[in-house]
């Protein structure tokens, strides 16, 4: 199925919780409401038509200028062959963009529908800071719940890949050295 | 005196796997055990916690991140042929593989792909998959290692050098190559590269009978592997697995077996998991899928070699590759590495320098699962179960 029908499939069953497409790009990609998007996961899973049993990448992305973080779901829906014999088919792909505020960066967590998300989610949550509600790995922090760090210590401050990230100047009495040029240590 | 006679030998394992515990033992005091970060058997600066009970593992919870050094981040201050070489430190077993998939996701973007040479494109896969019998290599001697047997480790490495021999023969380097680049590859193979590679396979096609002999069907490893640590189906595509560890659990998915990776006029087989020697999803399937994918890659290997006849004259390094700026897009590109499939998110904004370099490690993934697995096993098989998912850390942390 192409990346239209996914979309017209979606907007028959979703209606406005699908908030916008492109198409005319190398990265065709459906926007979907951040509230919905549980819901439309457990469709895109479990729906005979689109069968997306396979999340291949969660990127989380920092998109400063429209004051938004972007999570990406690239998904694909793969099948044995159909006479049984010779590799796996791919059915179909899509791409599943949810866009939400930088002050209130809130998702629900998908890690029940693919367990893939599970991890996926943790390290989004780690560099980008968007958290990712009713995750299984969830500890409390100072600021409430949100999932476990994955590859920062839980201790660490700020989130790394953020556009407006000043690298720290010392860890734990370590100080430290930076090539960004965005903050000079001081020894 | 009577004759002792032994009508079969005594199963050792009968008193200690899962299943007979539960009912003839009774839980004792709890243990927390620290495997790692700095153990050999980890492949790494991997730590996984585990509690235990007795030789019983009830959980086992990896904690990663010790060799975390911003890849990301960097991605986003530099134009793509300067990140090409913080590609090689990704999958370090798998520097040509790495370097492929980004050039790929770049050329993708940019359009540049309908301009490379066939003569380019051929290199391409036989560098990848040279590097992918280098990288399997290293895996079938490692794994021995971990189980005990140290003799296949020196076979493995034995033949791994007459590959780095080649590599570093065309770029100079035996690890960190950044030779596949941005709009091709940056020189053309050395003279007599296409005879010297042939006489490699010549002479590596026997050694993997020798592999098989010596420790495939060893006795003991069989003991050690078959049966333990199996990953079912479903399990294997839900977790997102990839690479042999999705095929050793029987499920035959290659990328270069899709329209518009490369590979299509290639004939090779996709080995995948059988059960051999126990279940479907077990540490001996995901092991035998590498020794097999070794044999397909030297058919492709053999195959390109032969049509690189006659493309001499074609040019391997476009010249836009240094100079080239991204479209205000973004892409999402994957390609089968050795350890299953590496995907880059790339994010342009006009210029030189990308917004968004994702990384999608195949180890991150294939990781993912040792939680799900390693739970009421035995202590020694965490080892086994750990080397047969053959993880890179420097991908998993990237």
């Amino acid at each position: 199925m192409a990346p239209e029908e996914i979309a017209e499939l979606l907007k028959k069953e979703f209606g406005d919780r699908v908030v916008d497409t492109t198409f005319d790009t190398s990265h065709p990609r459906i926007e979907v409401q951040a509230e919905a998007w549980p819901d439309i996961a457990r469709f895109l899973r479990e729906d005979s038509r689109m069968r997306f049993n396979f999340l291949r990448c969660l990127t989380a992305m920092d998109l400063l200028e429209d004051d938004k973080f972007c999570a990406t779901y690239d998904l694909h829906a793969i099948e044995p062959a159909k006479d049984g014999k010779g590799p796996y088919t791919l059915i179909h792909g899509c791409c599943i963009q949810i866009r939400v505020p930088r002050d209130d960066a809130k998702i629900p967590s998908v890690a029940h529908v693919w367990r893939a998300a599970d991890w996926h989610e943790r390290e989004a949550y780690d560099m980008m800071g968007i958290l990712f509600e009713n995750h299984p790995d969830s500890m409390i922090g100072p600021n409430g719940k949100h999932p476990r760090r994955i590859l920062c210590p839980d201790d660490w401050v700020g989130f790394p890949l953020r556009k407006d990230y000043m690298f720290p100047l010392e860890y734990h009495g370590i100080p430290a050295v930076t090539e960004m040029g965005q903050t000079r240590p001081v020894h | 005196m009577a004759d002792v006679v032994l009508e079969s030998l005594p199963d050792i394992n009968t008193d200690l796997s899962p299943g007979s515990t539960d009912q003839q033992d009774f839980p004792t005091e709890e243990m927390l055990v620290n495997l790692g970060p700095q153990h050999p058997a980890t492949h790494g600066v991997l730590r996984v916690v585990l509690r235990t009970d007795g030789e019983m593992v009830l959980e086992a919870v990896p904690h990663i991140g010790y060799l975390h050094r911003c890849a990301e981040k960097i991605g986003e201050t530099l134009a793509p042929y300067q990140y090409i070489p913080y590609t090689d430190r990704m999958d370090y077993l798998a520097g040509m593989n790495n370097n492929l998939a980004f050039a790929e996701a770049v050329e993708k973007l940019t359009g540049l792909e309908t301009e490379i040479t066939q003569r380019a494109k051929l290199i391409r896969i036989i560098f990848a998959e040279l590097n992918r019998v280098a990288s399997h290599l290293v895996s079938f001697g490692t794994y021995g290692l971990d189980l005990g047997a140290f003799t296949p480790f020196l076979y493995a490495f034995r033949e791994r050098e007459y590959i780095l021999d080649l590599f570093e023969s065309t770029c100079g380097a035996r690890l960190t190559y950044s030779y596949i680049t941005v709009g091709g590859v940056t020189d053309d193979l050395p003279e007599k590269f296409v005879d010297v590679t042939r006489e490699f396979l010549d002479y590596f096609e026997p050694k993997v009978i020798e592999y098989n002999n010596l420790l495939t069907h060893n006795h003991i490893f069989v003991k050690r592997t078959a049966n333990v640590g199996i990953i079912s189906a479903s399990d294997a595509i839900d977790y997102a697995l990839t690479g042999p560890v999705l095929r050793g659990s029987g499920i035959q998915w290659d990328l270069r077996k899709l329209p518009g990776s490369g590979y299509e006029e290639f004939d090779f087989d996709v080995p995948f998991g059988h059960g051999e020697k126990g279940s479907v999803g077990d540490c001996w399937d995901r092991y035998f899928v590498r020794i097999c994918e070794m044999q397909e890659s030297v058919k492709i290997i053999r195959q390109a070699l032969d049509r690189l006849a006659g493309t001499e004259d074609q040019d391997v390094t476009h010249k836009k590759g240094k100079t080239i700026k991204l479209p205000a897009d973004e892409i999402y590109h994957e390609i089968e590495n050795p350890r299953g499939q590496l995907g880059f998110l790339l994010r342009g904004n006009g210029s030189a320098i990308p917004d968004r370099v994702k990384a999608r490690g195949p180890s991150f993934c294939n990781l993912s699962v040792t939680e799900r697995v390693c739970t009421n096993v035995l202590l020694g098989d965490v080892a086994a179960i750990i080397g047969s998912i053959d993880v890179v850390m420097g991908e998993v942390d990237r």
